[in-house]
């Protein structure tokens, strides 16, 4: 059995599954349900003034004929009463002394409204705090959520108000809706945030009702736009926590969200710099209970591997993450199509016939057997044939000895500067 | 699939559709399950060709409509196949999914698409632009009605000479309506009709009118009469009252009231075809207290599809191989018994089946209240005579390739042109010799214009 257990900016919990600050934290019951299931933290449902939500707030996009492919909400933070949730948090984390519960907030930008909630969660033994600057639909026309998190200076100033006061350590959430998310995540770092949690929602529109002409949802009618998660963020998402996590000047420990589903995707993102992650799309799908695989595949794949810890994995990957202009130009892989495994559908043909390089040639073998075969010298290994094989092991992305030694096109560059050649030698 | 709950109470309710269709969530979970391969096997295996990843991929994104339009476009007679095809011979034994998890539903999946378009009240095509020629077609079975559709799209008057009181042949009369109810034989008649083609019903060819009328009348003809009724079995007491032709049989339980006459009966039917299970099981959905099908080979040469076999033993249906009747006995005009030999398997014939040799003194007598042939069917040859055309022993000669006879302006396909080793028994072949004699009419009357 690995050790599980994590440790983000002195927030210790048993497991690296925490679920993120959203409808499944929403109340004591739920949140102690949670823990008996086997969840290591829970970030409580955002707290601030109490508000009204609309009714209805969620959409899903399927996909092809999968449900929740996407999730859409327009529910703001918490609409129940401060005091009530105080109690409850005091209550659950009495239950639970070894989960952690983090307390997210959302204020208006003033520094006394921020000491005052600070103070006031704190007191019923939070064990961390977690600012949210990125709720990007109603929250935000009112100046806060992702209208804060947007302005890096207000990042900054927000969080520095915060850890005027704070005892235990401050995450700041940071909104995706930006263009370059190390801005913000560098001003939290300047503000002295103890750790950045990302993504929060991407806004969206789910969909609109082709019969009714409506938006999905819609509140009498009308529409607004909400914020996207669920398994399709998580590539938005991943690149995001790894771009935090190999920027120097962003030194501080990432909590990984953004479509994570399983244990594996969870070892993504610890290999890609998150210290532990935050779950909420796949437990509205399918309830608390599927931690407990989460857990067990974690535990497994660490034991398989010969990891102890947990902890060892986290931002391995981060080196293999760079930029273009890192990559070798002289690395090539051609497509090898395994005709033993290959079932013959033909996609990887039509695919790269109609969208590709047309290297992939139907034939027939010597007893009048239809074969696929990859034509190398015209393949440039971009492996949409191997992604469109609905069959496992039918093709083999292969390598090729390298005629010259690896080049970037960022050494390639400097070389010719080096030659001091005026001529563009780009074609 | 379990072992059928037989209504004594209520026989009628024994002859409702067997199989319920795809719910809306089954066929789309089967149809996003589908590859959507390019130049997919299960079009090649179909005879008439349905672009089938095609047809799935539009239930997957909700166009039932051009669902319906792709499957019918290919076979005018697509609700019926999607429901007799031996599709784990056709396209499902084709699917690349055999080699990777399961097949494809082809089958299901076109019944839902069909179902939808029925239930819906949907016509798929349009008539063409009329070119001024007109066809007769002969018999309006699925090959006669396939040739109608095309024809009447390329825009020819075309009148369908049907003999019975609905077009359909043997989708409307014989195939068992718990298989194939008669509604879907009807909305794939009325598609047709919906195209300015005229079917002229209860209108006998030969005896409503004359072969030499339609031959002068028309353009071209074609003759897709498909088969007659059950031949003699040349033994005694043929004529006793509880002897019926397994056609009629199951014709019956589709045009007429269900009855009680075969209720705790005891049923023999003689062959081992699909026509020979179709009367067994509809023997059983009567109400037959033992219903035993007589074949003189063994499993081994029985022509019925494997799924057909299977249906009837969950039926309850006794096989008694290597056996053939000797008489019929009667008792004051009615059937009480058949007299029947053991045989054993001689040596392969020309066609390559083995010949049944009579076992001598292994007769023996099984006490039966009805017996129903099902060996084969007989041909109309005073119309094919009358025709003037070439044909042997009632296989209509025809030029593989145009499926034209010996009279240039008279094509044939279907049934009628099936045996000695020529053509195909499958209705979905049927459409599909439909379609080609339409395009080889087309062809010759229209030379100068494109093909279809």
């Amino acid at each position: 059995m690995a050790d599980l257990s994590i440790n983000l900016a002195c927030i210790k919990s048993p497991n690296p599954f925490w679920l993120a600050s959203a409808p499944p934290t929403n109340s004591g019951y739920q949140v102690q349900r949670a823990f008996e299931a086997g969840w290591g933290g829970a970030v409580w449902k955002t707290l601030g003034e109490p508000i009204i939500n609309t009714s209805s707030r969620f959409a899903a996009v399927s996909f092809n004929g999968q449900r929740v492919a996407g999730f859409n909400n327009i529910e703001l933070i918490t609409d129940r009463p401060l005091e009530v949730n105080l109690k409850e948090i005091y209550e659950t984390k009495k239950r639970f002394p070894n989960h952690a519960i983090i307390a997210s907030l959302m204020v208006e930008p003033q520094q006394d409204k921020w000491h005052e909630i600070v103070k006031k969660v704190e007191a019923v033994g939070v064990d961390g705090l977690e600012l949210n600057f990125g709720c990007p639909h109603g929250m935000a026309e009112r100046g806060m959520g992702a209208a804060s998190g947007q302005v890096p200076a207000l990042v900054e100033k927000q969080t520095f108000w915060v850890k005027e006061v704070a005892q235990t350590p401050v995450i700041v959430k940071l909104t995706p809706n930006i263009t370059d998310i190390t801005v913000t995540a560098e001003a939290a770092v300047q503000g002295g945030a103890d750790a950045i949690s990302m993504i929060n929602t991407i806004n969206s529109l789910a969909g609109v009702d082709i019969h009714s002409w409506n938006t999905i949802p819609h509140v009498a009618g009308k529409g607004a736009h909400g914020g996207y998660c669920g398994p399709a963020v998580k590539p938005i998402a991943l690149h995001m926590v790894g771009e935090c996590a190999r920027n120097p000047r962003v030194n501080i420990p990432i909590s990984g969200i953004g479509g994570i589903s399983n244990w594996e995707n969870a070892i993504e993102f610890m290999l890609m710099g998150a210290t532990g992650v935050q779950v909420c799309t796949a437990a509205m799908h399918h309830g608390f209970r599927i931690v407990e695989d989460m857990i067990e595949g974690l535990n497994n794949y660490l034991d398989e591997k010969g990891i102890a810890s947990v902890s060892e994995i986290v931002g391995k990957a981060v080196p293999k993450y760079s930029d273009w202009g890192d990559l070798d130009l002289n690395y090539k892989v051609v497509a090898r199509i395994n005709n033993d495994v290959c079932i013959n559908c033909n996609k990887c043909h039509i695919a790269c016939e109609d969208t590709s390089h047309q290297c992939i040639d139907m034939l027939k073998d010597g007893k009048g057997n239809s074969i696929l075969r990859v034509r190398e010298e015209d393949c440039v290994g971009c492996n949409l044939c191997s992604i469109v094989c609905p069959v496992d092991g039918a093709i083999d992305l292969v390598e090729l000895p390298n005629e010259f030694p690896p080049m970037t096109w960022n050494e390639r560059q400097a070389a010719i500067g080096a030659l001091g050649c005026a001529v563009d030698t780009v074609k | 699939m379990s072992l059928i709950r037989i209504s004594y109470e209520d026989l009628s309710r024994n002859f409702e559709e067997v199989e319920a269709g795809l719910s809306n969530r089954e066929a789309l979970e089967e149809a996003n399950r589908c590859l959507y391969c390019y130049d997919a096997p299960c079009i090649q295996a179909c005879p008439t060709g349905i672009d089938v990843p095609t047809f799935i991929k539009k239930i997957a994104s909700g166009n039932l409509k051009g669902s319906a339009k792709t499957i019918m476009s290919a076979n005018p007679v697509g609700a019926s196949c999607s429901r007799v095809c031996p599709t784990e011979e056709l396209c499902e034994g084709a699917c690349v999914l055999n080699h990777a998890t399961k097949p494809i539903m082809i089958g299901n999946l076109q019944r839902y698409a069909t179902d939808w378009a029925m239930k819906n009240e949907k016509i798929l095509f349009s008539v063409g632009e009329k070119i001024g020629k007109s066809v007769a077609i002969v018999g309006g079975g699925p090959a006669g009605l396939s040739a109608a559709r095309e024809l009447a799209l390329l825009g020819y008057d075309v009148t369908i000479f049907e003999a019975e009181e609905k077009a359909g042949g043997l989708n409307t009369y014989g195939i068992v309506s718990f298989r194939l109810p008669k509604a879907v034989s009807y909305w794939e008649v009325e598609q047709v009709a919906s195209m300015d083609v005229e079917i002229r019903t209860n209108t006998r060819v030969g005896r409503d009118i004359s072969v030499k009328e339609i031959l002068d009348s028309y353009d071209a003809v074609l003759l897709a009469i498909g088969m007659a009724h059950v031949p003699a079995l040349g033994i005694p007491g043929e004529e006793l009252a509880g002897v019926f032709d397994a056609i009629e049989f199951v014709k019956e339980t589709k045009t007429k009231p269900i009855t009680d006459a075969l209720l705790g009966k005891k049923v023999a039917v003689i062959g081992a075809g699909n026509t020979a299970i179709d009367a067994a099981t509809c023997s059983v959905r009567l109400g037959a207290e033992n219903v035993k099908i007589l074949y003189r080979r063994t499993l081994e040469e029985m022509t019925a599809y494997d799924f057909e076999y299977d249906f009837a033993k969950q039926d309850g249906v006794e096989f008694r191989w290597l056996t053939a009747p000797n008489k019929i006995i009667g008792h004051e005009g009615k059937v009480v018994g058949i007299e029947c030999m053991k045989m054993e398997l001689g040596e392969p014939r020309e066609d390559g089946r083995r010949r049944p040799v009579p076992i001598k003194g292994s007769e023996f007598t099984l006490e039966v209240d009805a017996v129903i042939k099902a060996i084969g069917q007989s041909r109309y040859l005073d119309l094919i005579e009358a025709f003037e055309i070439e044909h042997d022993g009632g296989v209509v000669t025809i030029n593989p390739e145009t499926f034209q006879t010996t009279n240039a302006k008279v094509f044939a396909c279907g049934d009628v042109i099936f045996g000695k080793g020529q053509g195909e028994a499958m209705v979905v072949s049927a459409a599909q010799q439909g379609k080609k004699s339409a395009y080889s009419i087309h062809q010759l009357l229209m030379p100068t214009m494109e093909t279809v």
